[in-house]
């Protein structure tokens, strides 16, 4: 539960779906964070960043720093927050349709450069709050408003782009198993470097799976987590498209890696720097 | 009376190091006291084709090349078939007689190949040997050179000094070029210019993607960014870049971007962004000719309608468009100070010509930026970000600030920055951006937004912006007649324009575009112009081509 004293409600007025699978990421979120701020991580020094869609509404009922970026753009923004002063934790809350449609190259650019935030996908396969068009982990065939006929796209694995892009931290969550994905949110964190998280957030209006999903869902064994060997083959036990196999959860793929922010900036604090400068000594 | 107003061409193939040796020549006559002015011409490739530098070099302050060429300094007979139609009657033409021989009575060879195998050199050291003869033929003592060489050549310095000194030697001296002062300024690009006023005036994060002309200033940056103690970082394509930079704003940080036309189209999402969340950014808009690639290392002024509409959403930017590199310091400190003062997007809008161009540069011009502090929280009761203020500006304050949550919002927001879609409260914030649009408004009246060169009791006026400055002005020098340039482009600085009008009866425009987009500005405040003089072959205008047509305005 969280902690009453930290705060973290807010007077902001939620308008998702009633039952939406959203307010179990909310509450998970929430315990993390105060489990955090409990560890000695500062309040003050923690934001959250999302996009467009239900997913990003999320900062709206969060009592903590939130920058509200663009649809597509909210993991690029992070890294400018955590360039801009490497003291703070940035966690990105972003759906599939804005991180894996419209930003797809900013998310594989920052598993590339290994820079360390977090990112979690509410990943409810479909573009919801825009009354539902099918993304790029929708499966074959979904019929949405722009595919009445159903897509002919084959979706691609986040999980198995991920690893081929150097993330250095992947993991696959579930939006209805509140203590494990806790405890992967949580992990992720306290990752040092980029780490990814694929929450399966079933949408109860457009593309509702929670059956399918609940019978399917199993805990992947977080065995040799330095292996992409190993990772590879459990994630491809599943690929988004397939509708009967086995869909494991949990930590992939996790290894140790300079930071981004750290090879870059070494000492340097941007937002903190002095800002005084004698030019003319420098030009002589 | 002794001449003391020269234009020099180097040129050769990419690769031969015309622009190094270009530089390297205007460094000799900064050290004799001299103005100078470089207009760089290269394409994009990087081996083979035709580059050129065109440096003057003169006892007044010269913002612009001419049409005529007192020394023609060729790396290749290319060079001398492109440019001799220009040159002076009694210009020299210097080149390499290994490659070619001239029968003009003002030529004078040098064995380039063989003095650079003599010494056991390699092909791109046929430039030392032409600077060094160059040097002898201008009458320069060997020991400027000398020194100039040892600075100039860190690597491979014994061979180029013995080949320099060959050169030198086998060549007699032709003419007296003057010492006219002790010692010139220091030599700065414009991208050089704008990296050192926005790092005066507080910068601490550049962000970019390569894209010419405007990368002189992320390798500048990244080059020195030791010494400037600034980060500097490349990323994925110029739509993170915008979103990266304000992200890192939000953050504190005092950044800025770089780009040219294309990129800036890439960037509009996160201009607007900017208006919207009310977070500080400087876009460097350096522009090329043409839409599309157009004409990637060449000139144009084709984006001022583009710069100053761009973005969804009503939105007040500053745009400014310095048009040498002293103004280029000055508007980048300033623009990134006016970008903090009232939280909003800003374009400084340059081109090839004044980006890539090399100036004589003041050294007072540096102490004429600082870091302008802006409004910042008193940390007194809760913070909002967006709190309503009579002058629609809201106090800053970054995460990291203990107690206090920081929100920052791309949605329609209440004070605190939580999304709203309530009639009433979207009414109220539009309010509030459109009081600092006033506060704006009023700021550009402050500043010397206008200014007026030439016979200012002219009836007759030009007028020029950006890198058109430096040829109009000098032909309007020339002829007597009135000059208004107008710098700061949004806000529109309609009294200091419609002053600077005052006893004018005929205008004409001059710009490097097909269209005279100043032109359609001016019109929006009531301005008619009489005669447009434009140019769009994606070369900088030279002051005898605007005088030829003004003789029949």
């Amino acid at each position: 539960m969280p902690d009453k004293k930290i705060k973290l409600d807010i007077y902001s007025k939620n308008t998702w779906c009633p039952g939406c699978s959203n307010f179990g990421i909310l509450a998970v979120l929430k315990n993390v964070i105060s489990s955090l701020i409990k560890d000695g991580v500062k309040k003050e020094n923690i934001v959250l960043v999302s996009g467009i869609g239900c997913s990003s509404k999320i900062i709206d009922y969060i009592n903590l720093n939130s920058f509200s970026s663009l649809h597509g753009r909210p993991v690029v923004s992070a890294e400018g927050i955590k360039l801009g002063n490497p003291d703070l934790k940035v966690i990105v809350c972003a759906g599939d349709g804005g991180t894996y449609n419209e930003g797809i190259s900013h998310l594989i650019h920052a598993a590339k450069r290994n820079i360390d935030i977090t990112v979690l996908i509410h990943n409810n396969r479909n573009f919801a709050l825009t009354t539902s068009q099918f993304t790029a982990v929708s499966p074959k065939g979904f019929k949405g408003r722009s595919t009445p006929e159903g897509s002919v796209e084959e979706p691609f694995n986040p999980l198995e782009l991920m690893l081929s892009s150097n993330a250095s931290f992947i993991a696959r969550g579930y939006a209805f198993k509140l203590n494990h994905l806790g405890r992967l949110i949580k992990e992720g964190i306290n990752h040092k470097g980029f780490s990814f998280i694929d929450i399966l957030q079933p949408c109860i209006s457009f593309f509702d799976e929670t059956d399918s999903y609940k019978e399917r869902i199993y805990e992947v064994e977080e065995d040799n987590l330095d292996s992409k060997k190993q990772a590879l083959k459990k994630i491809e036990k599943w690929d988004y498209e397939s509708e009967k196999s086995k869909i494991p959860i949990g930590i992939f793929y996790k290894e140790k890696r300079s930071a981004y922010e750290e090879a870059l900036l070494g000492k340097l604090n941007p937002s903190k720097r002095n800002r005084k400068i004698n030019l003319k000594k420098i030009i002589d | 009376m002794m001449k003391k107003d020269y234009s020099i061409l180097i040129g050769g193939e990419a690769g031969q190091g015309s622009r190094k040796a270009g530089l390297m020549i205007a460094k000799l006559f900064s050290e004799l006291g001299y103005n100078i002015f470089i207009y760089d011409d290269y394409q994009s490739l990087i081996r083979g084709g035709h580059s050129f530098s065109h440096i003057r070099v003169s006892d007044k302050k010269v913002l612009s090349h001419r049409e005529k060429i007192d020394f023609l300094l060729a790396l290749d007979k290319n060079t001398v078939d492109k440019h001799k139609k220009d040159l002076d009657k009694e210009g020299i033409i210097i080149y390499n007689s290994d490659e070619i021989s001239l029968r003009n009575k003002n030529a004078v060879g040098i064995e380039m190949d063989k003095i650079v195998e003599e010494f056991k050199g390699t092909s791109i050291m046929g430039n030392t040997a032409l600077m060094a003869g160059f040097a002898k033929i201008i009458g320069i003592d060997w020991k400027i050179i000398e020194k100039l060489f040892k600075k100039e050549f860190k690597k491979y310095q014994k061979i180029n000094l013995k080949i320099a000194r060959k050169s030198f030697d086998s060549l007699e001296n032709i003419i007296k070029v003057k010492r006219i002062n002790k010692k010139g300024s220091i030599l700065l690009t414009g991208n050089e210019a704008i990296s050192l006023g926005a790092v005066k005036a507080g910068l601490d994060f550049y962000f970019a993607y390569p894209m010419t002309p405007a990368s002189g200033i992320l390798h500048y940056l990244a080059k020195h960014k030791k010494e400037f103690n600034v980060a500097v970082s490349q990323l994925e394509n110029e739509v993170g870049i915008v979103n990266a930079a304000l992200g890192a704003a939000y953050a504190g940080s005092r950044t800025m971007v770089g780009t040219s036309g294309g990129g800036f189209a890439l960037m509009t999402e996160g201009l607007s962004l900017a208006a919207q969340s009310e977070i500080p950014l400087v876009i460097v808009e350096s522009q090329r000719m043409s839409p599309g690639s157009g004409v990637a290392t060449y000139n144009g002024q084709g984006d001022l309608l583009f710069a100053l509409t761009a973005g969804h959403g009503d939105i007040l930017r500053f745009v400014i468009a310095p048009g040498d590199a002293e103004e280029s310091f000055y508007w980048s400190g300033k623009i990134l100070n006016l970008s903090w003062k009232y939280q909003t997007p800003s374009i400084l809008l340059v081109d090839k010509e004044v980006s890539e161009s090399t100036f004589s540069f003041d050294e007072k011009v540096l102490e004429k930026v600082k870091y302008e502090k802006p409004l910042f929280w008193n940390k007194k009761g809760s913070y909002s970000r967006y709190k309503n203020t009579k002058k629609g500006i809201s106090p800053l304050a970054f995460p990291g600030e203990k107690d206090q949550v920081i929100k920052s919002n791309s949605y329609e927001h209440d004070e605190l920055g939580i999304t709203v879609e309530d009639e009433k409260s979207v009414e109220k914030m539009q309010k509030k951006r459109l009081r600092k649009f006033e506060e704006m408004k009023k700021e550009v009246d402050k500043l010397e937004a206008v200014k007026i060169f030439g016979n200012k009791n002219s009836q007759k006026a030009i007028i020029a912006w950006g890198s058109t400055k430096g040829p109009a002005k000098e032909i309007a020098e020339k002829l007597g007649i009135k000059m208004i340039y107008p710098i700061v482009l949004q806000p529109f600085p309609e009294k200091q324009m419609r002053d600077a009008l005052k006893g004018v009866k005929k205008i004409a425009l001059i710009e490097t575009n097909g269209t005279g987009q100043m032109g359609e500005v001016l019109a929006r405040f009531g301005v008619k112009i009489d005669k447009k003089i434009l140019k769009y072959n994606a070369r900088p205008f030279l002051p005898e081509e605007i005088g030829r047509e003004l003789s029949k305005f």
